[in-house]
C-alpha cells in the first residue's frame, strides 16, 4: 500500500518536476515564461499524437519535446529578438498552446495508449519500499533526476553557468564584457520549451495515460510557483514537486475514501496549497529579494 | 608623435560611426605609445564612449581603421579585444551584485579555469598592485571603492597592453584617487598602455602625458596636459569659455531655519540599503549647503526621508518651516512651498515614456494653481506651463511636447530645474544636480540655483562631485555610512580635508 | 543576417493606431492558411466565420451578447495592465460575480419585485470584487505574486461553482440534472428588441462602463496616477501617489467589472447556472484589452472582434464541419501578433549582416 502510494506521489511529482527546473534555468536567465501551461499541453498532445501514430511511447516523447520546443522558439522570438512583454508573451503563448493542442489532439480523445515500458533496475528494484520507488521507473522519472543534478552542476559548476547566471543578474553587464545575453537566454528558452514538453509527455503517456482537453489543469502554473518556492534552487524544486505531488494524490484517496468532504473542495486543495505556499515565501523577503534573478522580466535590447 | 621612437601600440585612422542622422564620432584619429598614460578629453556627449566601445569591440565603425601593433584589424567582440590585449574599465561598473568576487572575475575570461585557481590569481594580482580583496565576498556588500578595485584586477588578470579607463575618479575619494594614480604609474612603468577617460582636467594634468581632446564627435586638438592651464584645455573642451558663476552673498544664520532635520534616524530599507544614523542639520534661508559623499553611503536614502517618499520614525525628526513634517507625505511637503529635485532623471524625475507636459503634471499636480478641476486634468495648463518652463531654462527640444526619455541629459534636467523652481520655493533639496550633464547646461544650472539662494531660497546639494560643491555652496558636510559630518564653511576646509570625512573619519556619533 | 532593434526617442503616434490592425490582418491570414490545411477552401472558412454571422439580424443580436461581458472585462483589465497589476484571473471573479448575483433568483425565491435586478447586479459586482480582493490584499500585504494567485483563483471558483449547481443549488426538479432553477423574469436583463433577437441591455451596460473608464483614464488625475504608477512606480511615488492603493484599486474595479459581466451572462441568455458558464471569455478578456491598446474605446471594438471569432467558431462549425476549438488558436494566435506589432511602436527594426571575426576570435 505505502509503496503503492509513493510510486504515485513520484509520477504526480515528476511533471511538476520537469517542467519546473526547466522554467528554473529560464528565469535564472532573467526571463519570464508564463506560457509554461502552453508549452506542457502541447508536449502532452505531441506525446500522445506521436505514440499513436507510430505505436512507440519513445517517438511520442520526442515528438512532445519537439513541439515544447517550437513553443518556446516562437516566445523566445516574441521576447528576445522583438523585446515584447514577457508577461502577457507568456500569457499569450499559454492561450495559444491551449487551443492549438484542443484541436490538433480531437481525434485522439478517448483513444488508449501504450503505457511507456518500466525500466527495472536489476537487483535495485526488488528492494522492499523503495525499490520499485527508487529503481523500478519509467525512463521520464530517472531523466527528472538526472536533470535535478545536472541543472545544479550546470549552473553552479560550470563557466557557462555561471554567465547565465550573470546574465539573469544584469544583461547590460554582461553585454558590457562581450556575453552574448541574447543567445544564452535563446538556449535557456529552448531547454525550459523541452523540460516542459517532456513534462506534457509525461502526463500523456504515463502519468493519466490518455489525451485528453486541457488536461494539463493548471500544472504549468504551479511548476511556475514551484520555481518562486524554491527560491530558484533545483533541490528546492525536487522537495516542492513531491510536495505538491503528495498534496494531489492525497486529495484523491481522500475522495476515494468518502469522507463526506466535497470532492470539489478536495480537488481544490492544490491550488489552495500553490497560494498558502506561495504567501509562505513571499512574507520572508530578504530571501526572495537575494535570490530572485535581479533582471526578472525585464526586456533587454542591446545598444548598438 | 616621434619619428624614430617605438611604435605605437595601437594607432586610430579616421574612426566614424554615426547612429541615425547623428554623428557621435567623425573622423577621430589618434596614436598610443606603450608605458603611455594618454588622456581622452571631452565633456558630456562629446563621443567618448562611442569611441572607447569601438575599440573593445562592442560597437563596429562605420568606417576608418584601427591598427593593433602594425596590423590593421577589425574588433567584432569583447571577447577578441581581450585576447588582443584590451583590457576595460567601465565607468558603470560591470559587476554582478549577487556573485561573489571571484565569480565576477571569472565570468570575464576566456579560459575555463576552476574558480579556486581564479580566486587564487585575483588574490596574488591585487597583492601586487595594492589592491585588496576578497574572492569569497558578494559584490552588494562591497563600497564603491572596492568595486572599482574588482574591474581593476578582472581587467589585469586578462595581461592586458592597453588599458581603458573610463571615468575611473567619479566615484573616489581625493586619498582613493591617489592610490589608483599610483597603480596606474606602477602599471605604466612596466610597459602597458593606458588610455585615460575624463573630463577632469586637474586630475589629467597631474598623471597624463598626453591628452587628445574630443568636441562634437570630432578631435579638435591634442596637447601635453603639463603645459597647459586647466582654463585653456576647458576652452578647447567645450569650444567657448564657460562663464563663471557669480556667488552669493553669504547668508546669515541669524534666521530661523527653514528646514531642520533631528536626530534623524532610519533602518536600511532593505538588504542593499543604507541605514540613516543620528542626523542633523539646519538650512537657513539664502544659504546654500552641500553635502559631499560616494555613492551609496545613504544620499538617495537621506534625500527620500527629507521629501518625505520614505516617512520618518517621529513627526519631528524633520521640520519644515517650524512645523514637524516627518509623518506627512512629499505631496504635503510640495505643498508647504519645499521642492525636491531627484538624482535620477528619468523614472523618479520624470516618467520616461510620458510627454514633458505630462511631467510637469507630475509633481507639480498638487501644488501649481490651474492644473486640475474638481476631479479633471487641465492639460492645456500643463502645456503652458512647460512653454514658461522652456524659455526659462532654455529647454532644447525637437518636437513641442516630446516625450521625455527623447530629451538629452543635460535638457531635461533643464526642464527638472525649471520644473520645480517655477512657483519660487522657498526650500529646494537636490540631489546630483548635474550629474551627466554638459558644461554649458551644468552652468546655467548652478547659476539659477545661486539665484534663488540669493532671492531668499534654502538649498541642500546632495553631490558626488567635490568640484561642484566648491564651486558654489556656503558649506560643505559629508555623509559617510549614513552617518552625516559637521557643516564647514568652503573658505575654511579644502578637498583633502572633505575627503577624510568622506572615509567615515570625523568626530561625531560612533557608527 | 539578424534582425536588430533601434529605439525611437519618441514612440509612433501611426504605429500606435495601425499595430493592431497589422496583428489582426497577419492572424486573419494565418486563419486562412490553418483552413486550407484543414481541408477548407480558406475563402469560404473565412466567408462563413468573420462575415456570414454579420448578415443576419438575429446573428447580430448573439454577437452583442457575447461581446457584452467581453467588453465589460477588457475595460477592467485595461485599467489592471496600465497600472501593472497582472490579474489574469477575470474567468475566477466573473464565476463568483455570477454566483453572488444568482444568490436572490436560486436561494431567496420568494423575495420577488423589480427591485431584485439591480439588487443581484450588486451583489454580482462585490462578488467579484471580493474575488478579486484576494490577489490584491496578498499582494499589497505579503509582496505574493498576483500573477499565479488569481490564476489558482480561477480553479478554485470553477470548483465551487461545479459543487453548488451539483449541489446545494441545483434544481430539485431538475431531473438531476446539474443546473439551478430558471431565473424568473423579475430577475432577468430586460431584452433590448425581442421582436429582432436575443440582445439585452448587458451590452448597453458595457460600453456605458467602458465609456467611464476611458474618461477616467484619459480626463482624470486618477487616470494619470494609473499609467504613471504602471510605467514607472519611482515616478508614481514621488509623485505623490500610492502603489498599494492603486493595486487594490485597479483589481477591485477589473474584479467588479468582471462580476457584473458574469451576472450579465447568467441572467442574460442562460437564465441559470450550469457547471460552466463561460467559454473563457475571462481569458479571452485579456485579448481583448491587448487588442483595444488598453484603451476603453478600442476595449469596445476588441470586444466585438472576439465577440464575432467566438461566433465565427460555432457557425462554422455547423456549417463546415469545423472544430469549435480553432477560434481558440485564432485568438490565441491574434494575442501574439499583437504583441509582436506592438514593438513597431517603441522600436524601428533593421536587418543586418553580421561582422566577421578576423582570425580565430574566441566566442563569449
Amino acid at each position: 500500500m505505502l509503496e503503492s502510494i509513493l510510486l504515485t506521489i513520484a509520477t504526480a511529482a515528476t511533471p511538476l518536476l520537469l517542467a519546473a527546473l526547466g522554467e528554473l534555468v529560464v528565469e535564472r536567465s532573467g526571463v519570464l515564461n508564463l506560457g509554461v501551461e502552453g508549452m506542457m499541453i502541447m508536449g502532452a498532445v505531441g506525446g500522445f499524437a506521436g505514440m499513436i501514430l507510430t505505436g512507440n511511447p519513445f517517438i511520442g516523447v520526442l515528438v512532445g519535446v519537439a513541439l515544447g520546443v517550437a513553443l518556446s522558439l516562437l516566445f523566445g522570438f516574441l521576447v528576445l529578438t522583438l523585446a515584447t512583454n514577457q508577461y502577457a508573451t507568456g500569457l499569450a503563448l499559454t492561450i495559444f498552446g491551449l487551443g492549438l493542442s484542443g484541436l490538433l489532439g480531437e481525434s485522439f480523445i478517448g483513444r488508449s495508449s501504450v503505457r511507456m515500458p518500466v525500466l527495472n533496475i536489476p537487483g535495485l528494484s526488488d528492494l522492499p519500499v523503495i525499490g520499485r520507488l527508487l529503481f523500478g521507473q519509467d525512463i521520464i522519472f530517472y531523466l527528472s533526476i538526472l536533470i535535478v543534478i545536472g541543472v545544479t552542476w550546470f549552473l553552479f559548476s560550470t563557466r557557462q553557468g555561471l554567465k547565465l547566471r550573470a546574465i539573469g543578474d544584469n544583461p547590460q553587464s554582461a553585454h558590457a564584457l562581450g556575453i552574448k545575453v541574447l543567445r544564452y537566454r535563446y538556449l535557456a528558452v529552448m531547454f525550459g520549451g523541452a523540460c516542459a514538453g517532456l513534462a506534457g509527455a509525461h502526463l500523456s503517456l504515463v502519468y493519466t495515460p490518455q489525451w485528453t482537453e486541457n488536461m494539463t489543469a493548471g500544472r504549468g502554473w504551479i511548476a511556475l510557483a514551484l520555481v518562486v518556492f524554491a527560491s530558484w534552487r533545483p533541490f528546492r524544486v525536487l522537495a516542492g514537486a513531491y510536495f505538491f505531488g503528495a498534496v494531489s494524490i492525497g486529495q484523491l484517496h481522500a475522495q476515494a475514501l468518502g469522507l463526506g468532504i466535497p470532492s470539489q473542495l478536495l480537488s481544490a486543495l492544490p491550488y489552495l496549497a500553490t497560494i498558502l505556499v506561495l504567501v509562505i515565501i513571499s512574507q520572508n523577503r530578504r530571501l526572495t529579494l537575494i535570490n530572485t534573478p535581479a533582471s526578472l522580466g525585464k526586456s533587454f535590447v542591446p545598444d548598438r | 608623435m616621434s619619428l624614430n621612437g617605438p611604435e605605437p601600440l595601437l594607432t586610430l585612422r579616421g574612426l566614424t560611426k554615426s547612429f541615425g542622422s547623428f554623428k557621435a564620432n567623425d573622423g577621430v584619429d589618434l596614436d598610443i605609445y606603450p608605458g603611455e598614460i594618454h588622456a581622452l578629453l571631452g565633456e558630456n556627449g562629446a563621443g567618448k564612449s562611442t569611441f572607447v566601445k569601438m575599440l573593445y569591440g562592442a560597437l563596429q565603425p562605420d568606417a576608418g581603421a584601427i591598427v593593433w601593433r602594425g596590423q590593421e584589424t577589425v574588433i567584432p567582440s569583447p571577447a577578441h579585444a581581450r585576447q588582443l590585449g584590451i583590457g576595460m574599465v567601465f565607468q558603470h561598473f560591470s559587476l554582478f551584485e549577487a556573485l561573489t568576487v571571484a565569480e565576477n572575475v571569472a565570468v570575464a575570461l576566456s579560459g575555463d579555469e576552476p574558480l579556486r585557481k581564479v580566486a587564487a590569481d585575483l588574490e596574488a594580482v591585487s597583492r601586487q598592485y595594492g589592491l585588496p580583496l576578497k574572492a569569497n565576498a558578494r559584490v552588494h556588500d562591497l563600497s564603491v571603492g572596492e568595486r572599482q578595485r574588482i574591474e581593476i584586477v578582472r581587467c589585469l588578470l586578462g595581461h592586458p597592453d592597453l588599458i581603458i579607463m573610463d571615468e575611473p575618479t567619479s566615484v573616489l575619494t581625493p586619498q582613493e584617487v591617489e592610490d589608483l594614480f599610483a597603480v596606474l604609474r606602477q602599471l605604466a612603468a612596466e610597459g602597458k598602455a593606458i588610455l585615460y577617460i575624463s573630463h577632469k582636467l586637474e586630475e589629467v594634468r597631474a598623471l597624463c602625458e598626453r591628452a587628445t581632446i574630443l568636441r562634437h564627435g570630432k578631435v579638435v586638438g591634442t596637447c601635453v596636459p603639463r603645459e597647459e592651464t586647466a582654463a585653456s584645455i576647458a576652452r578647447m573642451m567645450v569650444g567657448a569659455d564657460i562663464h563663471q558663476i557669480r556667488p552669493a552673498k553669504p547668508a546669515s544664520t541669524a534666521t530661523a531655519p527653514l528646514l531642520t532635520l533631528r536626530d534623524l534616524s532610519m533602518p536600511a530599507r532593505d538588504v542593499f540599503g543604507t541605514a540613516l544614523k543620528h542626523i542633523s542639520l539646519d538650512l537657513h534661508p539664502g544659504e546654500i549647503l552641500g553635502i559631499a559623499g560616494i555613492a551609496g553611503n545613504g544620499q538617495s536614502e537621506l534625500f527620500d526621508v527629507i521629501s518625505g517618499e520614505r516617512l520618518a520614525s517621529r513627526p519631528d525628526e524633520v521640520t519644515l518651516f517650524g512645523a514637524p513634517v516627518g509623518h506627512v507625505d512629499i505631496s504635503a511637503r510640495r505643498a508647504k512651498g519645499a521642492v525636491f529635485i531627484s538624482e535620477e532623471r528619468l523614472g523618479h524625475a520624470t516618467v520616461p515614456g510620458l510627454a514633458l507636459s505630462e511631467n510637469v503634471i507630475l509633481t507639480r499636480h498638487r501644488v501649481n494653481p490651474g492644473l486640475k478641476s474638481g476631479l479633471f486634468l487641465n492639460r492645456g495648463r500643463a502645456r503652458s506651463l512647460l512653454d514658461t518652463i522652456s524659455e526659462k531654462l532654455d529647454v532644447r527640444k525637437s518636437t513641442p511636447d516630446p516625450a521625455a526619455q527623447a530629451l538629452s541629459g543635460g535638457n531635461l534636467q533643464k526642464f527638472i530645474i525649471g520644473r520645480e523652481v517655477l512657483e519660487n520655493p522657498r526650500v529646494i533639496v537636490v540631489n546630483q544636480p548635474t550629474w551627466g550633464v554638459d558644461a554649458g547646461s551644468a552652468a546655467l544650472i548652478r547659476q539659477a540655483l545661486v539665484d534663488l539662494a540669493q532671492g531668499g531660497a534654502a538649498i541642500l546639494v546632495i553631490s558626488q562631485d567635490l568640484d561642484e560643491l566648491f564651486e558654489f555652496t556656503d558649506r560643505i558636510a559629508a555623509i559617510a555610512e549614513g552617518r552625516l559630518s559637521d557643516f564647514t564653511p568652503v573658505a575654511e576646509t579644502d578637498r583633502r580635508a572633505i575627503g577624510l570625512k568622506m572615509s567615515g573619519i570625523f568626530e561625531g556619533v560612533p557608527a | 543576417m539578424r534582425l536588430e532593434l533601434i529605439k525611437r526617442g519618441n514612440p509612433s503616434q501611426v504605429l500606435r493606431f495601425l499595430s493592431p490592425l497589422i496583428g489582426l490582418a497577419l492572424a486573419i491570414l494565418t486563419g486562412a492558411i490553418m483552413f486550407a490545411v484543414l481541408g477548407k477552401n480558406p475563402f469560404q472558412a473565412l466567408y462563413v466565420y468573420f462575415v456570414e454571422p454579420l448578415t443576419e439580424l438575429w446573428s447580430v443580436h448573439e454577437l452583442l451578447i457575447k461581446a457584452a461581458p467581453l467588453i465589460l472585462m477588457g475595460a477592467g483589465l485595461s485599467v489592471c495592465y496600465l497600472s501593472n497589476n497582472w490579474n489574469i484571473g477575470a474567468e475566477g471573479q466573473f464565476i463568483m460575480g455570477a454566483l453572488a448575483g444568482s444568490i436572490f433568483p436560486v436561494l431567496f425565491t420568494d423575495v420577488q419585485g423589480f427591485f431584485v435586478l439591480p439588487l443581484m447586479l450588486g451583489f454580482a459586482i462585490i462578488g467579484g470584487a471580493l474575488w478579486a480582493l484576494i490577489p490584491a490584499l496578498l499582494k499589497a500585504r505579503f509582496n505574493t505574486n498576483e500573477i499565479l494567485v488569481s490564476l489558482m483563483l480561477v480553479y478554485v471558483a470553477e470548483l465551487i461553482l461545479d459543487y453548488l449547481v451539483r449541489g446545494p443549488w441545483r434544481n430539485p426538479q431538475g431531473m438531476n440534472f446539474p443546473e439551478s432553477v430558471r431565473f424568473p423574469s423579475f430577475a432577468r436583463i430586460p431584452e433590448l428588441m425581442p421582436v429582432d433577437g436575443r440582445a439585452n441591455w448587458g451590452i448597453v451596460i458595457a460600453i456605458l462602463v467602458a465609456i467611464g473608464i476611458w474618461v477616467m483614464l484619459s480626463r482624470t488625475l486618477k487616470g494619470f496616477e494609473i499609467k504613471v504608477l504602471g510605467s514607472s512606480p519611482r515616478a508614481g511615488k514621488f509623485a505623490g501617489f500610492d502603489a498599494k492603493k492603486m493595486v487594490f484599486f485597479a483589481f477591485l474595479l477589473a474584479g467588479g467589472c468582471a462580476g457584473l459581466a458574469g451576472i450579465i451572462e447568467v441572467a442574460g441568455a442562460s437564465a441559470q447556472l450550469r457547471p460552466t458558464i463561460s467559454p473563457g471569455y475571462g481569458f479571452a478578456a485579456i485579448i481583448v484589452a491587448f487588442l483595444g491598446r488598453l484603451n476603453p474605446l478600442g476595449v469596445i471594438v476588441a470586444g466585438l472582434v472576439l465577440a464575432l471569432t467566438y461566433l465565427g467558431g460555432e457557425a462554422a462549425q455547423i456549417t463546415l464541419g469545423l472544430s469549435d476549438k480553432v477560434a481558440r488558436v485564432f485568438q490565441g494566435a491574434l494575442l501574439l501578433y499583437i504583441l509582436a506589432c506592438d514593438t513597431l511602436i517603441h522600436y524601428r527594426i533593421r536587418f543586418v549582416r553580421t561582422p566577421k571575426a578576423v582570425g580565430s576570435a574566441a566566442d563569449a
